[in-house]
């Protein structure tokens, strides 16, 4: 069918969003709307003396300004992290409070003391200046490694030594006993580089009290309504979740970055009731850098080692995880149990051993952003094969291939159970596309040109479709990782789906309603997705860790079953046939083999009708299903990038970039080629751009575009996009997910090929201009005496 | 506390007159700096005088061999001047690589050179040419008009009407663009004419555009890529930042003279 699993069916919602008919969260207008403005520390570690917002007050059209101390006496509570990790040695992590409003001491630069609520804008932002916030100035550490150090300033006084955690996984013993019987071992540090998330539409927030109901409504711009809704109600104690309904409508990205409660949220429902005026925040670029949560910003030292016939025997990895100032809501999941447990890679690696320590410091917290945590495992694992295979003298792809995981299911000694993969077919296919063969051809005409062409492989896996409730519960997970659906058929047949997950860009309202189309046999033009309100949709997840795909769209794929089923009972009814002889095809429900038939709309009229159902049938045809996953995905796939530096310069141009990817089922090639392409495009983001500055005082360098680095299209290369498909056994329609693969599998191939042009590993992302020009001076020029 | 008032002058004497009366004017000049700086509350004029319709102070003409170009001229229009490609390319090529198409329609030649933004492309082709910056009330040498960072001759009131431009034999510029803003990390305007050479750097330098004395006087002798070769070029003085160090950027006058030069033809 035309329309069904595998169609490159154009989105049905870009006719709203290229006509500028997208509604989005500061796009709505409430009756009787004031306007927040925040008052920010300049600081990044300091205690609060005293607030004077009485300049501010008397401005005329403030209408409040409220503070801290007024927030903790309303009880509103602290912000939470849902997630709690052990250390090693059995102790809690060491969590720091975070109030919404600062109250004694602010932590990074950006923490809000206050907020002015106002009939404008411009005037909020105005008396926001007005408040005089006097501070005692405190010395600041914005380096995790810093921040370890003895001496340094202590951020929270629950967290000795800046220390959240030590935690570990693997065998550290048998570990480095194989290290110490390997025949070669490549050891490396790792940096991987602080990002900011910078998606398209800034985070927004309207807030409205309604006092005769004692009701709060919220529109923000949120990947999981549900999970903010019970956020704030059970931990923040802003309403009770009946009395609190949470709308996300249209998302202009997320990143990771929109998963969160953040503070302005709390404050604005908080406010709303204060000053009993809808109240509305939208931030700009500039507060955007300075508060939404940053990702990545690991620094680690890696050993892998490998016997005479190039088998890895052990690898050991120690990472140091910069936390920010706060436990933001995933943070300390980021390093621990989306990061070390995919340390394996695509690799049969009997002895592993990560120790991870979270750290505080005076920056903005940090938590995932896009792959969180796969990329940093990914990124440490290929650079150490293509730093190894070179210290090896081995071509890179047959160091790969001695040490692929080969036979499925495979345990790895980091808790992980792969369950299905081809990882020698995905190698072999981005080879031949990338026409590897005809490579040294093409260096050598580069060379004639002054050029320094290098080529660099990244065979990554990773983990989606997060994650079996039980597990991740016995982890530590604060909540279940399941997913729901509802699947409402009119009486007229036109269906109705009512989904957990949440779209902010990635075009389920096309996908969902593709595999609803093949299943009944309808157009998808008569199915309607439904996200994103918690009065209209049953409680649900939300979309993060590529999960909508497999989790998403199997509890959807649940209901349908069971409406499948009643359907089949209602036509066997009327068609007076047998239930195993009914088939959905060709818009209709029919008996197999015969002309009997009623059309797909006739069994919702009947449903609805009543007139004539199977004896004790509840008339209505309207199913909802829970999804819990069996297990996470694995989608995994084999990266190539091949680049020219200009080596007066250092200037880097990806000439070619391909991947080849196993995503399991695919159902929309189109947008999972779209999904590939912005990937990837964050990934040599990350690779060769973007880097999160702050000085040694805690002032963030990076506030704007004029610093931080955001890809351009003329940035990054057309892409050569392959598939090489093995379907998923645990989900039904056998999806991986592709939503993270080409952040996580793009950085090490950016790097691993700009190391090899250059002829030198010593190299960190982002590699700049002058990162790559400063590593080839010590190739170049050895003993330089100018 | 950042109310402004708005100026549309239709004449030089109209807007050097609403600057002299204003308690704290700005001369609006296509906006693409002060609009912005305005916005983050960083500048606060009381009032802004916009000479973007002054007639006197648009388009481009010859006179005699000097191409003279009005102050209110934004980039588009001197890139796309018909005057200006043929007798100084080098010139058109560099307005038509400022900014983006939305800063090229509205930035002007004038405003870029009164603010005088060290990563700015036009003060390297005014210095690099050996231009003359006409005001209200003088003709300032580009050798006496640039003074620091965001600092110029320019005296209070003092409004730009005209920048001359004398032809040259030869010019050119190249720039290295910062990754992130692409503006001038580095940028080199070139030129030679009868023999006599002259090389402005812009982007790189802690006191804004400058001249190289020691380009100038390797490329006067031997006007030559290879000529550049044996020149130092010292990274004292060179501005040091995230993006670049001094000695990247020291390295990088270099590398972008020898393209200007190649450019040059």
């Amino acid at each position: 069918m035309s329309e069904g699993i595998g169609a490159r069916v154009t989105r049905k919602e870009d006719k709203r969003f290229i006509t500028g008919k997208g509604k989005y969260t500061d796009d709505i207008r409430m009756e009787n709307q004031a306007y927040a403005a925040f008052v920010r520390s300049p600081h990044a570690h300091a205690t609060v003396k005293s607030i004077d917002a009485s300049a501010a007050e008397a401005m005329e059209g403030v209408i409040e300004v409220l503070n801290g101390a007024q927030l903790t006496g309303d009880e509103i509570g602290n912000i939470i992290c849902g997630w709690a990790i052990t250390s090693k040695d059995g102790s809690p992590m060491n969590m720091g409070a975070w109030s919404a409003l600062a109250t004694e001491k602010v932590r990074y630069v950006g923490d809000a003391v206050a907020v002015v609520i106002a009939e404008t804008q411009a005037l909020a932002r105005l008396a926001a200046e007005a408040v005089e916030v006097e501070y005692d100035e405190l010395p600041a550490v914005a380096f995790a490694e810093k921040a370890l150090q003895a001496g340094a300033p202590e951020i929270h006084d629950n967290a000795p030594g800046n220390l959240i955690y030590d935690w570990e996984i693997g065998e550290e013993a048998a570990t480095d006993a194989a290290l110490a019987g390997a025949a070669h071992v490549t050891e490396m540090e790792i940096t991987n580089n602080r990002l900011s998330p910078n998606p398209m539409e800034p985070r927004s927030a309207v807030a409205t009290y309604d006092e005769s109901e004692e009701h709060y409504t919220l529109y923000t711009t949120s990947q999981n309504p549900h999970v903010a809704r019970l956020v704030l109600s059970a931990f923040y104690n802003v309403a009770p979740e009946h009395k609190l309904r949470v709308i996300a409508p249209d998302v202009g990205g997320g990143f990771g970055s929109k998963i969160y409660i953040y503070p302005e949220e709390i404050t604005c429902l908080w406010a709303s009731m204060r000053t009993g005026r809808s109240v509305k925040w939208t931030s700009d670029r500039s507060e955007a850098f300075m508060t939404d949560a940053h990702g990545r910003d690991h620094v680690s030292t890696a050993k892998m080692g490998f016997d005479a016939d190039g088998k890895i025997v052990g690898f050991k990895v120690d990472t140091i995880a910069n936390f920010g100032a706060y436990m933001s809501l995933f943070s300390s999941a980021v390093p621990t149990y989306l990061y070390a447990t995919l340390l394996s890679g695509q690799y049969n690696i009997s002895n592993i051993h990560c120790n991870v320590r979270a750290v505080y410091t005076n920056t903005v917290p940090i938590d995932a952003y896009r792959g969180a945590g796969r990329p940093e495992a990914c990124y440490a694992i290929e650079r150490m094969m293509e730093t190894a295979a070179r210290e090896l003298n081995m071509d890179p792809g047959e160091l790969r291939r001695r040490n692929f995981i080969g036979e499925f299911p495979h345990e790895t000694p980091v808790i992980m159970t792969y369950d299905a993969g081809d990882f020698d077919g995905n190698l072999d296919k981005a080879l031949a596309a990338a026409n590897v063969t005809g490579f040294a051809e093409r260096k050598a005409e580069a060379a004639s040109r002054g050029k320094l062409r290098g080529l660099g492989y990244s065979c990554y896996i990773e983990a989606c479709g997060i994650a079996p409730s039980a597990a991740v519960g016995s982890l530590g997970a604060g909540v279940g990782l399941w997913e729901s659906a509802e699947v409402r058929v009119n009486p007229v047949g036109t269906i109705e789906i009512l989904t957990g997950s949440h779209s902010h860009g990635q075009g389920h309202e096309t996908t969902f309603a593709q595999i609803v189309a093949e299943r009944f046999s309808i157009p998808i033009d008569n199915v309607q997705i439904v996200h994103g309100d918690t009065d209209k949709v049953q409680f649900g997840m939300g979309t993060y860790g590529s999960r909508s795909g497999a989790v998403g769209m199997s509890a959807i794929v649940k209901a349908m079953d069971k409406v499948e089923a009643k359907v089949k009972k209602i036509a066997a009814h009327t068609l007076e046939a047998s239930e195993d002889d009914i088939v959905i095809e060709g818009g209709e429900v029919k008996v197999a083999g015969t002309d009997k038939a009623m059309g797909w709309h006739e069994v919702g009229l009947a449903a609805y009708t009543g007139h004539n159902l199977p004896d004790g049938m509840e008339p209505g045809l309207k199913e909802g299903a829970f999804y819990d996953p069996v297990n996470f995905t694995f989608p995994a796939g084999a990266y190539i990038c091949e680049v020219e530096v200009d080596p007066d310069t250092g200037v880097t141009e990806i000439v070619q970039f391909t991947a080849a990817d196993d995503f399991g089922t695919i159902i929309n090639p189109m947008i999972v080629e779209g999904q590939v392409h912005g990937g990837v495009a964050q990934g040599i983001g990350q690779a060769m751009l973007e880097q999160v500055v702050y000085d040694d005082d805690g002032q963030l360098i990076t506030g704007s575009y004029m610093d931080y680095c955001m890809p351009r299209a003329d940035d990054v290369p057309f892409y050569t996009i392959e598939h090489n498909t093995t379907v998923c056994p645990g989900n039904p329609l056998g999806i991986k997910g592709c939503g993270e693969a080409g952040a996580i599998g793009a950085p090490p191939a950016v790097i691993n090929a700009i190391t090899d042009a250059i002829g030198t590993n010593d190299l960190q992302m982002p590699a700049t201009p002058q990162a790559v020009w400063t590593a080839l001076q010590s190739v170049q020029t050895p003993m330089a005496a100018e | 506390m950042y109310q402004t008032k708005y100026h549309k002058s239709n004449s030089v004497d109209d807007a050097v007159a609403a600057l002299a009366a204003a308690e704290e004017g700005k001369i609006l000049s296509g906006g693409q700096t002060l609009i912005p700086t305005m916005k983050q509350h960083l500048a606060a004029p009381t009032d802004l005088v916009d000479v973007r319709g002054v007639e006197a102070m648009q388009g481009v003409c010859m006179d005699g061999d000097t191409v003279v170009i009005g102050a209110a001229t934004c980039h588009a229009d001197v890139a796309g001047n018909a005057h200006v490609r043929e007798h100084i390319p080098g010139l058109a090529a560099l307005a038509g690589g400022i900014g983006d198409p939305a800063v090229r329609a509205m930035g002007t030649i004038g405003g870029s050179l009164a603010n005088n933004d060290p990563a700015a492309d036009y003060p390297s082709a005014v210095l690099g040419l050996g231009a003359t910056v006409v005001t209200n009330s003088r003709e300032i040498a580009a050798d006496d008009f640039f003074d620091g960072m965001f600092a110029t001759a320019l005296e209070e009131s003092e409004i730009i009407t005209s920048i001359r431009f004398p032809k040259p034999g030869r010019a050119a510029y190249a720039k290295f663009p910062n990754p992130a803003s692409r503006y001038a990390m580095v940028g080199v305007f070139v030129t030679e004419t009868g023999g006599s050479v002259r090389v402005a750097v812009t982007g790189a330098g802690e006191d804004g555009v400058f001249r190289h004395d020691g380009l100038e006087t390797a490329l006067s002798s031997d006007f030559s890529e290879g000529a550049v070769d044996g020149v130092a070029v010292d990274a004292e003085g060179m501005l040091s930042d995230i993006h670049a160090s001094d000695a990247y950027r020291a390295h990088l006058v270099k590398v972008m003279a020898k393209r200007a030069v190649a450019a040059a033809g």
